[in-house]
Protein backbone atom coordinates (compact mmCIF):
# COMPACT_ATOMS: atom_id res chain seq x y z
CA UNK A 1 0.00 0.00 0.00
CA UNK A 2 1.17 3.55 -0.70
CA UNK A 3 2.39 5.27 2.47
CA UNK A 4 0.41 8.34 3.60
CA UNK A 5 3.20 9.34 5.92
CA UNK A 6 6.87 9.09 5.21
CA UNK A 7 10.16 10.01 6.83
CA UNK A 8 13.00 10.40 4.33
CA UNK A 9 16.65 10.41 5.38
CA UNK A 10 16.03 12.25 8.64
CA UNK A 11 18.97 13.67 10.51
CA UNK A 12 19.10 15.70 13.68
CA UNK A 13 21.89 17.43 15.58
CA UNK A 14 21.18 19.06 18.92
CA UNK A 15 22.48 22.62 19.21
CA UNK A 16 25.94 22.38 20.75
CA UNK A 17 25.26 18.69 21.12
CA UNK A 18 26.03 15.42 19.39
CA UNK A 19 24.54 14.11 16.21
CA UNK A 20 21.50 12.24 17.51
CA UNK A 21 19.97 10.97 14.31
CA UNK A 22 22.08 10.31 11.24
CA UNK A 23 19.87 8.87 8.55
CA UNK A 24 16.48 7.27 9.18
CA UNK A 25 13.81 6.59 6.59
CA UNK A 26 10.43 5.08 7.36
CA UNK A 27 7.34 4.81 5.19
CA UNK A 28 4.06 4.35 7.07
CA UNK A 29 1.00 2.75 5.48
CA UNK A 30 -2.58 3.07 6.67
CA UNK A 31 -3.52 0.71 9.51
CA UNK A 32 0.05 -0.40 10.08
CA UNK A 33 1.86 -1.00 13.35
CA UNK A 34 5.57 -0.30 13.56
CA UNK A 35 7.79 -0.80 16.57
CA UNK A 36 11.02 1.17 16.99
CA UNK A 37 13.62 -0.53 19.14
CA UNK A 38 17.22 0.24 20.02
CA UNK A 39 19.61 0.83 22.89
CA UNK A 40 19.39 3.91 25.10
CA UNK A 41 20.74 6.90 23.24
CA UNK A 42 20.26 5.33 19.82
CA UNK A 43 18.12 8.26 18.69
CA UNK A 44 14.67 6.74 19.13
CA UNK A 45 13.12 9.62 21.05
CA UNK A 46 14.71 12.26 18.87
CA UNK A 47 13.36 10.44 15.83
CA UNK A 48 9.81 10.21 17.13
CA UNK A 49 9.84 13.83 18.33
CA UNK A 50 10.69 14.88 14.79
CA UNK A 51 7.77 12.84 13.50
CA UNK A 52 5.55 14.55 16.09
CA UNK A 53 6.65 17.96 14.83
CA UNK A 54 8.32 18.90 18.13
CA UNK A 55 11.80 18.96 16.58
CA UNK A 56 12.59 20.27 13.13
CA UNK A 57 14.87 17.84 11.28
CA UNK A 58 18.35 19.13 10.47
CA UNK A 59 18.27 17.15 7.27
CA UNK A 60 15.79 15.07 5.32
CA UNK A 61 12.03 15.55 5.19
CA UNK A 62 8.77 14.26 6.58
CA UNK A 63 5.76 14.01 4.30
CA UNK A 64 2.13 13.76 5.33
CA UNK A 65 -0.17 13.15 2.36
CA UNK A 66 2.72 14.18 0.16
CA UNK A 67 3.08 17.60 1.81
CA UNK A 68 6.04 18.49 4.01
CA UNK A 69 5.08 18.33 7.68
CA UNK A 70 6.51 21.80 8.32
CA UNK A 71 4.10 23.20 5.72
CA UNK A 72 1.04 21.85 7.54
CA UNK A 73 -0.77 24.38 9.74
CA UNK A 74 -0.15 23.23 13.32
CA UNK A 75 -3.82 22.72 14.10
CA UNK A 76 -4.56 20.65 11.02
CA UNK A 77 -1.48 18.56 11.66
CA UNK A 78 -2.70 17.96 15.22
CA UNK A 79 -5.86 16.39 13.81
CA UNK A 80 -3.79 13.86 11.90
CA UNK A 81 -0.92 13.02 14.25
CA UNK A 82 -1.10 12.45 17.99
CA UNK A 83 1.90 11.95 20.22
CA UNK A 84 2.09 10.23 23.57
CA UNK A 85 5.30 11.40 25.26
CA UNK A 86 7.25 9.26 27.71
CA UNK A 87 6.02 11.32 30.63
CA UNK A 88 3.90 14.39 31.09
CA UNK A 89 4.63 16.64 34.01
CA UNK A 90 1.42 18.45 34.77
CA UNK A 91 2.08 20.69 37.74
CA UNK A 92 -1.39 22.11 38.28
CA UNK A 93 -4.20 19.95 39.65
CA UNK A 94 -6.15 19.56 36.43
CA UNK A 95 -8.93 17.00 36.39
CA UNK A 96 -8.28 13.95 34.26
CA UNK A 97 -11.30 14.61 32.08
CA UNK A 98 -10.07 18.16 31.38
CA UNK A 99 -6.68 16.85 30.29
CA UNK A 100 -8.28 14.30 27.98
CA UNK A 101 -10.62 16.99 26.69
CA UNK A 102 -7.56 19.03 25.69
CA UNK A 103 -7.03 16.38 23.00
CA UNK A 104 -10.13 17.76 21.32
CA UNK A 105 -8.66 21.25 20.99
CA UNK A 106 -7.39 20.85 17.40
CA UNK A 107 -10.99 20.10 16.41
CA UNK A 108 -12.50 23.07 18.28
CA UNK A 109 -12.33 26.59 16.78
CA UNK A 110 -10.06 29.08 18.59
CA UNK A 111 -12.79 30.98 20.42
CA UNK A 112 -15.13 28.09 21.16
CA UNK A 113 -15.22 25.77 24.10
CA UNK A 114 -15.50 21.99 23.82
CA UNK A 115 -19.06 20.77 23.23
CA UNK A 116 -20.94 17.88 24.84
CA UNK A 117 -20.04 15.79 21.80
CA UNK A 118 -16.34 16.47 22.49
CA UNK A 119 -16.87 15.46 26.08
CA UNK A 120 -18.50 12.23 24.91
CA UNK A 121 -15.49 11.46 22.71
CA UNK A 122 -13.16 12.21 25.63
CA UNK A 123 -15.07 9.80 27.86
CA UNK A 124 -14.91 7.10 25.19
CA UNK A 125 -11.17 7.67 24.85
CA UNK A 126 -10.79 7.26 28.61
CA UNK A 127 -12.73 4.02 28.43
CA UNK A 128 -10.58 2.76 25.55
CA UNK A 129 -7.48 3.48 27.59
CA UNK A 130 -8.95 1.60 30.53
CA UNK A 131 -9.00 4.75 32.63
CA UNK A 132 -12.69 5.70 32.80
CA UNK A 133 -12.59 5.33 36.57
CA UNK A 134 -10.03 8.15 36.79
CA UNK A 135 -12.18 10.80 35.05
CA UNK A 136 -12.81 12.91 38.15
CA UNK A 137 -9.39 12.51 39.74
CA UNK A 138 -6.62 15.11 39.67
CA UNK A 139 -3.74 14.26 37.30
CA UNK A 140 -1.24 15.70 39.75
CA UNK A 141 -2.24 13.00 42.22
CA UNK A 142 -1.93 10.02 39.87
CA UNK A 143 0.77 7.40 39.71
CA UNK A 144 3.13 7.17 36.73
CA UNK A 145 1.17 4.31 35.18
CA UNK A 146 -2.17 6.05 35.65
CA UNK A 147 -0.76 9.17 34.03
CA UNK A 148 0.34 7.14 31.05
CA UNK A 149 -3.21 5.85 30.68
CA UNK A 150 -4.54 9.41 30.81
CA UNK A 151 -1.98 10.58 28.26
CA UNK A 152 -2.98 7.72 25.98
CA UNK A 153 -6.64 8.71 26.36
CA UNK A 154 -5.76 12.30 25.49
CA UNK A 155 -3.97 11.16 22.33
CA UNK A 156 -6.92 8.95 21.37
CA UNK A 157 -9.34 11.84 21.90
CA UNK A 158 -7.49 13.64 19.11
CA UNK A 159 -8.85 10.95 16.74
CA UNK A 160 -5.65 10.98 14.69
CA UNK A 161 -4.71 8.92 11.69
CA UNK A 162 -1.22 8.35 13.06
CA UNK A 163 -0.45 7.69 16.70
CA UNK A 164 3.13 8.05 17.93
CA UNK A 165 3.99 6.50 21.26
CA UNK A 166 7.26 6.93 23.14
CA UNK A 167 7.65 3.95 25.48
CA UNK A 168 4.00 3.87 26.46
CA UNK A 169 4.20 0.73 28.54
CA UNK A 170 7.14 1.47 30.86
CA UNK A 171 5.06 2.17 33.96
CA UNK A 172 2.05 0.06 33.05
CA UNK A 173 1.15 -3.12 34.90
CA UNK A 174 0.42 -6.32 33.00
CA UNK A 175 -3.31 -5.72 32.81
CA UNK A 176 -2.91 -2.22 31.40
CA UNK A 177 -0.21 -3.34 29.01
CA UNK A 178 -2.72 -5.83 27.66
CA UNK A 179 -5.38 -3.11 27.52
CA UNK A 180 -2.99 -0.83 25.63
CA UNK A 181 -2.13 -3.45 23.02
CA UNK A 182 -5.76 -4.54 22.63
CA UNK A 183 -6.92 -0.95 22.23
CA UNK A 184 -4.28 -0.19 19.61
CA UNK A 185 -5.12 -3.36 17.68
CA UNK A 186 -8.83 -2.53 17.80
CA UNK A 187 -8.37 1.08 16.65
CA UNK A 188 -6.22 -0.08 13.79
CA UNK A 189 -8.95 -2.53 12.80
CA UNK A 190 -11.89 -0.13 13.23
CA UNK A 191 -10.47 3.23 12.19
CA UNK A 192 -7.43 2.32 10.17
CA UNK A 193 -5.19 3.99 12.76
CA UNK A 194 -1.47 3.71 12.06
CA UNK A 195 0.88 3.31 14.97
CA UNK A 196 4.57 3.92 15.55
CA UNK A 197 5.71 2.85 18.97
CA UNK A 198 9.07 3.08 20.67
CA UNK A 199 9.47 0.24 23.07
CA UNK A 200 12.00 -1.64 25.16
CA UNK A 201 9.40 -4.27 25.78
CA UNK A 202 10.40 -6.75 23.09
CA UNK A 203 7.75 -9.25 24.17
CA UNK A 204 5.13 -6.70 23.10
CA UNK A 205 6.55 -6.50 19.63
CA UNK A 206 5.95 -10.14 18.83
CA UNK A 207 2.73 -10.82 17.00
CA UNK A 208 0.87 -7.51 16.72
CA UNK A 209 3.39 -5.45 14.81
CA UNK A 210 3.79 -5.55 11.06
CA UNK A 211 7.35 -4.36 11.17
CA UNK A 212 10.15 -3.48 13.51
CA UNK A 213 12.77 -0.80 12.97
CA UNK A 214 15.94 -1.33 14.98
CA UNK A 215 18.04 1.79 15.49
CA UNK A 216 21.69 1.88 16.33
CA UNK A 217 23.69 5.11 16.66
CA UNK A 218 21.05 7.17 14.88
CA UNK A 219 20.80 4.86 11.93
CA UNK A 220 18.56 2.00 10.89
CA UNK A 221 20.40 -1.19 11.77
CA UNK A 222 17.62 -3.53 10.69
CA UNK A 223 14.10 -3.20 9.41
CA UNK A 224 11.54 -5.87 8.65
CA UNK A 225 8.93 -8.28 9.97
CA UNK A 226 9.26 -9.16 13.67
CA UNK A 227 10.64 -12.62 12.91
CA UNK A 228 13.28 -11.07 10.65
CA UNK A 229 14.51 -8.55 13.19
CA UNK A 230 14.09 -10.38 16.48
CA UNK A 231 17.07 -12.68 16.03
CA UNK A 232 19.73 -13.39 18.58
CA UNK A 233 22.63 -12.16 16.45
CA UNK A 234 20.89 -8.95 15.34
CA UNK A 235 19.71 -8.06 18.84
CA UNK A 236 23.14 -8.77 20.27
CA UNK A 237 24.61 -6.31 17.77
CA UNK A 238 21.95 -3.62 18.28
CA UNK A 239 22.11 -3.65 22.06
CA UNK A 240 25.81 -4.46 22.27
CA UNK A 241 24.99 -7.37 24.57
CA UNK A 242 26.30 -10.76 23.42
CA UNK A 243 24.00 -12.80 25.68
CA UNK A 244 20.67 -11.71 24.19
CA UNK A 245 18.66 -14.67 22.97
CA UNK A 246 15.53 -14.66 20.83
CA UNK A 247 13.44 -17.66 19.98
CA UNK A 248 10.27 -18.02 18.03
CA UNK A 249 7.48 -20.03 19.64
CA UNK A 250 4.47 -20.21 17.34
CA UNK A 251 3.34 -16.60 16.66
CA UNK A 252 5.36 -15.15 19.54
CA UNK A 253 9.03 -14.37 19.86
CA UNK A 254 10.58 -14.83 23.26
CA UNK A 255 13.52 -12.60 24.10
CA UNK A 256 15.68 -13.07 27.17
CA UNK A 257 19.18 -12.56 28.52
CA UNK A 258 21.22 -15.68 28.91
CA UNK A 259 23.06 -15.07 32.16
CA UNK B 1 -21.50 8.58 34.40
CA UNK B 2 -19.81 10.58 37.12
CA UNK B 3 -18.46 13.17 34.69
CA UNK B 4 -21.99 14.36 33.93
CA UNK B 5 -22.21 15.90 37.38
CA UNK B 6 -19.70 18.54 36.43
CA UNK B 7 -21.18 21.57 34.70
CA UNK B 8 -20.23 21.97 31.08
CA UNK B 9 -17.48 24.46 30.25
CA UNK B 10 -19.69 27.25 28.86
CA UNK B 11 -21.89 26.98 31.95
CA UNK B 12 -18.86 27.17 34.23
CA UNK B 13 -17.49 30.16 32.34
CA UNK B 14 -20.80 31.98 32.48
CA UNK B 15 -21.30 31.28 36.17
CA UNK B 16 -17.77 32.38 37.04
CA UNK B 17 -17.89 35.59 35.07
CA UNK B 18 -21.33 36.64 36.35
CA UNK B 19 -20.38 35.97 39.97
CA UNK B 20 -17.13 37.88 39.66
CA UNK B 21 -18.73 40.77 37.79
CA UNK B 22 -21.19 41.07 40.65
CA UNK B 23 -18.28 41.04 43.10
CA UNK B 24 -16.55 43.78 41.14
CA UNK B 25 -19.68 45.95 41.10
CA UNK B 26 -20.18 45.55 44.84
CA UNK B 27 -16.54 46.26 45.68
CA UNK B 28 -16.47 49.28 43.37
CA UNK B 29 -19.53 50.63 45.17
CA UNK B 30 -17.81 50.10 48.51
CA UNK B 31 -14.59 51.67 47.24
CA UNK B 32 -16.48 54.73 46.03
CA UNK B 33 -18.45 55.12 49.25
CA UNK B 34 -15.76 54.79 51.91
CA UNK B 35 -12.98 57.24 52.66
CA UNK B 36 -12.23 60.05 55.02
CA UNK B 37 -15.07 61.97 53.43
CA UNK B 38 -18.15 59.80 53.34
CA UNK B 39 -19.93 60.40 50.06
CA UNK B 40 -23.52 59.63 49.21
CA UNK B 41 -25.69 60.20 46.18
CA UNK B 42 -27.69 63.13 47.56
CA UNK B 43 -24.47 64.89 48.58
CA UNK B 44 -23.07 64.41 45.09
CA UNK B 45 -26.14 66.03 43.57
CA UNK B 46 -26.26 69.06 45.86
CA UNK B 47 -22.68 69.75 46.98
CA UNK B 48 -20.18 70.95 44.35
CA UNK B 49 -17.26 70.23 46.71
CA UNK B 50 -18.38 66.64 47.11
CA UNK B 51 -18.71 66.41 43.34
CA UNK B 52 -15.18 67.62 42.76
CA UNK B 53 -13.87 65.27 45.41
CA UNK B 54 -15.71 62.39 43.80
CA UNK B 55 -14.71 63.01 40.19
CA UNK B 56 -11.18 64.29 40.72
CA UNK B 57 -10.01 61.99 43.49
CA UNK B 58 -12.30 59.17 44.58
CA UNK B 59 -13.45 57.86 41.22
CA UNK B 60 -10.01 58.06 39.55
CA UNK B 61 -8.46 56.26 42.49
CA UNK B 62 -10.98 53.44 42.44
CA UNK B 63 -10.62 53.13 38.66
CA UNK B 64 -6.86 53.04 39.08
CA UNK B 65 -7.25 50.17 41.55
CA UNK B 66 -9.49 48.40 39.04
CA UNK B 67 -6.95 48.77 36.24
CA UNK B 68 -3.91 47.82 38.25
CA UNK B 69 -5.57 44.97 40.12
CA UNK B 70 -6.98 43.48 36.94
CA UNK B 71 -3.65 43.85 35.13
CA UNK B 72 -1.50 42.27 37.81
CA UNK B 73 -3.88 39.37 38.36
CA UNK B 74 -4.30 38.53 34.69
CA UNK B 75 -0.55 38.63 34.06
CA UNK B 76 -0.01 36.50 37.16
CA UNK B 77 -2.40 33.88 35.82
CA UNK B 78 -0.73 33.97 32.40
CA UNK B 79 2.80 33.75 33.79
CA UNK B 80 1.88 30.81 36.01
CA UNK B 81 0.58 28.94 33.00
CA UNK B 82 3.46 30.00 30.79
CA UNK B 83 6.12 28.83 33.22
CA UNK B 84 4.01 26.01 34.66
CA UNK B 85 4.88 27.33 38.06
CA UNK B 86 2.25 28.13 40.70
CA UNK B 87 4.60 30.58 42.40
CA UNK B 88 5.13 32.77 39.34
CA UNK B 89 3.74 36.29 39.29
CA UNK B 90 4.95 39.67 37.99
CA UNK B 91 6.52 40.35 41.36
CA UNK B 92 8.25 37.03 42.06
CA UNK B 93 9.61 36.79 38.52
CA UNK B 94 11.20 40.21 38.71
CA UNK B 95 9.03 41.66 35.94
CA UNK B 96 7.72 44.37 38.25
CA UNK B 97 11.25 45.08 39.46
CA UNK B 98 12.57 45.45 35.93
CA UNK B 99 9.66 47.70 35.05
CA UNK B 100 10.21 49.79 38.17
CA UNK B 101 13.83 50.34 37.23
CA UNK B 102 12.90 51.35 33.70
CA UNK B 103 10.25 53.72 35.01
CA UNK B 104 12.54 55.32 37.58
CA UNK B 105 15.18 56.04 34.97
CA UNK B 106 12.56 57.91 32.96
CA UNK B 107 11.07 59.65 35.99
CA UNK B 108 14.40 60.51 37.59
CA UNK B 109 15.71 62.07 34.42
CA UNK B 110 12.48 64.00 34.17
CA UNK B 111 11.64 62.81 30.69
CA UNK B 112 8.24 64.30 30.12
CA UNK B 113 8.38 63.36 26.49
CA UNK B 114 5.37 61.73 24.91
CA UNK B 115 5.11 59.51 21.89
CA UNK B 116 1.64 59.50 20.34
CA UNK B 117 0.31 60.97 23.57
CA UNK B 118 1.80 58.17 25.64
CA UNK B 119 4.32 59.23 28.28
CA UNK B 120 7.82 57.91 27.77
CA UNK B 121 7.69 56.45 31.28
CA UNK B 122 5.42 53.72 29.97
CA UNK B 123 7.91 52.76 27.30
CA UNK B 124 10.86 52.79 29.69
CA UNK B 125 8.94 50.64 32.14
CA UNK B 126 7.88 48.24 29.39
CA UNK B 127 11.48 47.93 28.26
CA UNK B 128 12.63 47.21 31.82
CA UNK B 129 9.92 44.58 32.31
CA UNK B 130 10.73 42.94 28.99
CA UNK B 131 14.43 42.81 29.81
CA UNK B 132 13.63 41.18 33.15
CA UNK B 133 11.44 38.51 31.51
CA UNK B 134 14.07 37.69 28.92
CA UNK B 135 16.82 37.51 31.50
CA UNK B 136 14.90 35.33 33.94
CA UNK B 137 13.77 33.05 31.14
CA UNK B 138 17.26 32.71 29.71
CA UNK B 139 18.72 31.82 33.10
CA UNK B 140 16.04 29.32 34.11
CA UNK B 141 15.86 27.48 30.80
CA UNK B 142 18.16 24.59 30.07
CA UNK B 143 17.27 23.12 26.72
CA UNK B 144 13.51 22.63 26.66
CA UNK B 145 13.17 22.39 30.43
CA UNK B 146 12.36 25.34 32.66
CA UNK B 147 13.81 24.83 36.11
CA UNK B 148 11.23 26.06 38.63
CA UNK B 149 13.76 26.79 41.36
CA UNK B 150 16.12 28.69 39.08
CA UNK B 151 13.17 30.64 37.71
CA UNK B 152 12.11 32.01 41.07
CA UNK B 153 15.64 32.56 42.30
CA UNK B 154 16.61 34.55 39.24
CA UNK B 155 13.36 36.51 39.67
CA UNK B 156 14.35 37.35 43.22
CA UNK B 157 17.81 38.41 42.11
CA UNK B 158 16.44 40.58 39.30
CA UNK B 159 14.18 42.27 41.84
CA UNK B 160 17.04 42.90 44.25
CA UNK B 161 19.33 44.23 41.55
CA UNK B 162 16.57 46.49 40.23
CA UNK B 163 15.85 47.83 43.70
CA UNK B 164 19.56 48.50 44.20
CA UNK B 165 19.75 50.17 40.82
CA UNK B 166 16.81 52.43 41.65
CA UNK B 167 18.48 53.35 44.92
CA UNK B 168 21.78 54.08 43.19
CA UNK B 169 19.97 56.19 40.65
CA UNK B 170 18.40 58.22 43.43
CA UNK B 171 21.82 58.97 44.91
CA UNK B 172 23.35 59.84 41.57
CA UNK B 173 20.58 62.19 40.53
CA UNK B 174 20.06 65.75 41.72
CA UNK B 175 17.68 66.07 44.67
CA UNK B 176 14.65 66.97 42.58
CA UNK B 177 15.04 63.86 40.43
CA UNK B 178 15.50 61.68 43.48
CA UNK B 179 12.41 63.19 45.05
CA UNK B 180 10.37 62.53 41.92
CA UNK B 181 11.35 58.86 42.05
CA UNK B 182 10.60 58.67 45.76
CA UNK B 183 7.18 60.23 45.33
CA UNK B 184 6.43 57.89 42.46
CA UNK B 185 7.44 54.85 44.49
CA UNK B 186 5.18 55.86 47.36
CA UNK B 187 2.47 57.37 45.20
CA UNK B 188 0.84 54.04 44.40
CA UNK B 189 -2.81 54.50 43.49
CA UNK B 190 -3.05 58.24 44.04
CA UNK B 191 -4.14 59.92 40.86
CA UNK B 192 -5.85 63.21 40.13
CA UNK B 193 -8.47 63.45 37.43
CA UNK B 194 -9.59 60.95 34.86
CA UNK B 195 -7.10 61.81 32.13
CA UNK B 196 -4.28 59.45 33.25
CA UNK B 197 -6.84 56.66 33.52
CA UNK B 198 -7.81 57.20 29.91
CA UNK B 199 -4.17 56.99 28.81
CA UNK B 200 -3.73 53.72 30.65
CA UNK B 201 -6.92 52.26 29.23
CA UNK B 202 -5.64 52.99 25.76
CA UNK B 203 -2.72 50.63 26.31
CA UNK B 204 -4.16 48.15 28.75
CA UNK B 205 -7.45 47.18 27.16
CA UNK B 206 -5.93 45.98 23.86
CA UNK B 207 -3.21 44.12 25.77
CA UNK B 208 -5.76 42.45 28.04
CA UNK B 209 -7.85 41.39 25.09
CA UNK B 210 -4.82 40.04 23.25
CA UNK B 211 -3.79 38.05 26.32
CA UNK B 212 -7.33 36.69 26.77
CA UNK B 213 -7.29 35.69 23.12
CA UNK B 214 -4.33 33.43 23.96
CA UNK B 215 -6.16 31.67 26.78
CA UNK B 216 -6.72 28.47 24.85
CA UNK B 217 -3.02 28.22 24.03
CA UNK B 218 -2.07 29.07 27.61
CA UNK B 219 -4.49 26.42 28.84
CA UNK B 220 -2.75 23.77 26.74
CA UNK B 221 0.68 25.04 27.80
CA UNK B 222 -0.34 24.86 31.47
CA UNK B 223 -1.21 21.19 31.04
CA UNK B 224 2.05 20.24 29.36
CA UNK B 225 4.44 21.96 26.98
CA UNK B 226 5.19 18.98 24.74
CA UNK B 227 1.56 18.07 24.52
CA UNK B 228 0.65 21.64 23.62
CA UNK B 229 3.22 21.46 20.82
CA UNK B 230 1.47 18.46 19.30
CA UNK B 231 -2.02 19.87 19.84
CA UNK B 232 -1.56 22.68 17.36
CA UNK B 233 0.02 25.33 19.60
CA UNK B 234 3.01 27.14 18.13
CA UNK B 235 4.80 27.11 21.48
CA UNK B 236 7.62 29.52 20.67
CA UNK B 237 5.35 32.10 19.07
CA UNK B 238 2.79 31.85 21.84
CA UNK B 239 5.45 32.25 24.54
CA UNK B 240 6.92 35.29 22.86
CA UNK B 241 3.52 36.92 22.44
CA UNK B 242 2.54 36.22 26.04
CA UNK B 243 5.87 37.54 27.35
CA UNK B 244 5.52 40.76 25.39
CA UNK B 245 1.93 41.27 26.47
CA UNK B 246 2.71 40.58 30.13
CA UNK B 247 5.67 42.96 30.02
CA UNK B 248 3.53 45.64 28.41
CA UNK B 249 0.76 45.29 30.97
CA UNK B 250 3.11 45.15 33.94
CA UNK B 251 5.17 48.01 32.51
CA UNK B 252 2.14 50.26 32.27
CA UNK B 253 0.85 49.38 35.73
CA UNK B 254 4.26 49.80 37.34
CA UNK B 255 4.83 53.11 35.61
CA UNK B 256 1.50 54.33 36.88
CA UNK B 257 1.26 52.80 40.30
CA UNK B 258 4.64 51.48 41.40
CA UNK B 259 5.31 47.82 42.12
CA UNK B 260 2.43 46.35 44.08
CA UNK B 261 3.24 42.86 45.23
CA UNK B 262 1.43 39.56 45.32
CA UNK B 263 -1.87 40.54 43.67
CA UNK B 264 -0.80 38.47 40.69
CA UNK B 265 -0.08 35.55 42.96
CA UNK B 266 -3.05 35.35 45.31
CA UNK B 267 -5.85 36.24 42.92
CA UNK B 268 -5.25 33.58 40.23
CA UNK B 269 -4.95 30.97 42.96
CA UNK B 270 -8.21 32.07 44.53
CA UNK B 271 -9.89 31.90 41.12
CA UNK B 272 -8.49 28.44 40.48
CA UNK B 273 -9.48 27.24 43.90
CA UNK B 274 -13.04 28.47 43.44
CA UNK B 275 -13.68 27.85 39.76
CA UNK B 276 -11.25 25.18 38.53
CA UNK B 277 -8.01 25.10 36.56
CA UNK B 278 -9.19 25.83 33.04
CA UNK B 279 -7.22 28.87 31.87
CA UNK B 280 -10.09 29.99 29.68
CA UNK B 281 -11.94 30.58 32.95
CA UNK B 282 -8.96 31.52 35.11
CA UNK B 283 -7.72 34.37 32.86
CA UNK B 284 -10.94 36.41 32.60
CA UNK B 285 -11.82 35.40 36.16
CA UNK B 286 -8.50 36.77 37.44
CA UNK B 287 -9.03 40.00 35.53
CA UNK B 288 -12.33 40.61 37.34
CA UNK B 289 -11.32 39.32 40.72
CA UNK B 290 -7.98 41.16 40.67
CA UNK B 291 -9.83 44.42 40.07
CA UNK B 292 -12.26 43.72 42.91
CA UNK B 293 -9.47 42.62 45.22
CA UNK B 294 -7.34 45.72 44.79
CA UNK B 295 -10.34 48.04 45.11
CA UNK B 296 -11.19 46.41 48.44
CA UNK B 297 -7.57 46.35 49.59
CA UNK B 298 -7.32 50.06 48.75
CA UNK B 299 -10.57 50.82 50.57
CA UNK B 300 -9.08 49.06 53.57
CA UNK B 301 -5.82 50.98 53.22
CA UNK B 302 -7.68 54.28 53.14
CA UNK B 303 -9.82 53.61 56.19
CA UNK B 304 -7.76 51.41 58.48
CA UNK B 305 -5.81 54.14 60.23
CA UNK B 306 -7.64 56.78 62.30
CA UNK B 307 -5.71 59.45 60.43
CA UNK B 308 -3.81 59.20 57.14
CA UNK B 309 -3.66 56.05 55.08
CA UNK B 310 -1.56 52.97 54.49
CA UNK B 311 0.03 52.32 51.09
CA UNK B 312 -2.04 49.65 49.38
CA UNK B 313 1.14 47.65 48.73
CA UNK B 314 1.42 47.13 52.47
CA UNK B 315 -2.00 45.50 52.57
CA UNK B 316 -1.37 43.25 49.56
CA UNK B 317 2.05 42.36 50.95
CA UNK B 318 0.65 41.44 54.35
CA UNK B 319 -1.96 39.23 52.73
CA UNK B 320 0.23 37.91 49.92
CA UNK B 321 3.38 37.01 51.83
CA UNK B 322 1.69 34.35 53.97
CA UNK B 323 -0.26 33.11 50.96
CA UNK B 324 3.03 32.65 49.08
CA UNK B 325 4.54 30.68 51.96
CA UNK B 326 1.45 28.49 52.17
CA UNK B 327 1.71 27.77 48.45
CA UNK B 328 5.40 27.03 48.78
CA UNK B 329 4.56 24.44 51.40
CA UNK B 330 1.87 22.93 49.19
CA UNK B 331 4.12 23.07 46.17
CA UNK B 332 6.20 20.33 47.73
CA UNK B 333 3.24 18.05 47.21
CA UNK B 334 3.09 18.89 43.52
CA UNK B 335 5.08 16.82 41.11
CA UNK B 336 8.74 17.63 41.01
CA UNK B 337 9.53 18.81 37.52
Amino acid sequence: MRPFFEARHLGYTYPRGPLAVRDISLPVARASMTAVIGANGSGKSTFIRMLAGLLRPSSGEILLDGVALAKWPARLRAREIAFMPQATSTVFPFRVLDVVLSGRSPHVPQFRLESDADREIAMQALESAGAAHLADRYVSALSGGERQMVTLARALAQEPRLLLLDEPSTSLDLKHRATLMRTLARLREERGLSIIMITHDLQLTGSLFDSIVALCCGEVAAQGRPDEVLRSDLLARIYGEPNVRAQRIGEQTLVWIDA
Amino acid sequence: MSAKRILSLPQRLFRTLSLLTLLLIVSTAIGLAVGRQRLDVSGLLSDPFARTLFFELRLPRVLMAVLIGASLAVTGAALQALFRNPLADPYTLGVSGGGAFGASVAIGLGWSLRILGIPLVFFASFAGAMAAVLLVRAIARTGAVMLPGALLLSGVVVNLVSAAAVLTLQYLLDPSGALRILRWMIGSLDVVGLEPIGRMLLLLVPAWLALLALSKQLHLLAIDQDTAGTLGVNVARCETAAHMLCSLIVGVTVAAGGAIGFVGLIVPHAVRFLFGEDLRIVLPGSLLMGAAFLVLADALARTMLPSGELPVGAITGLLGGPAFLWLLRRRQQYTVV
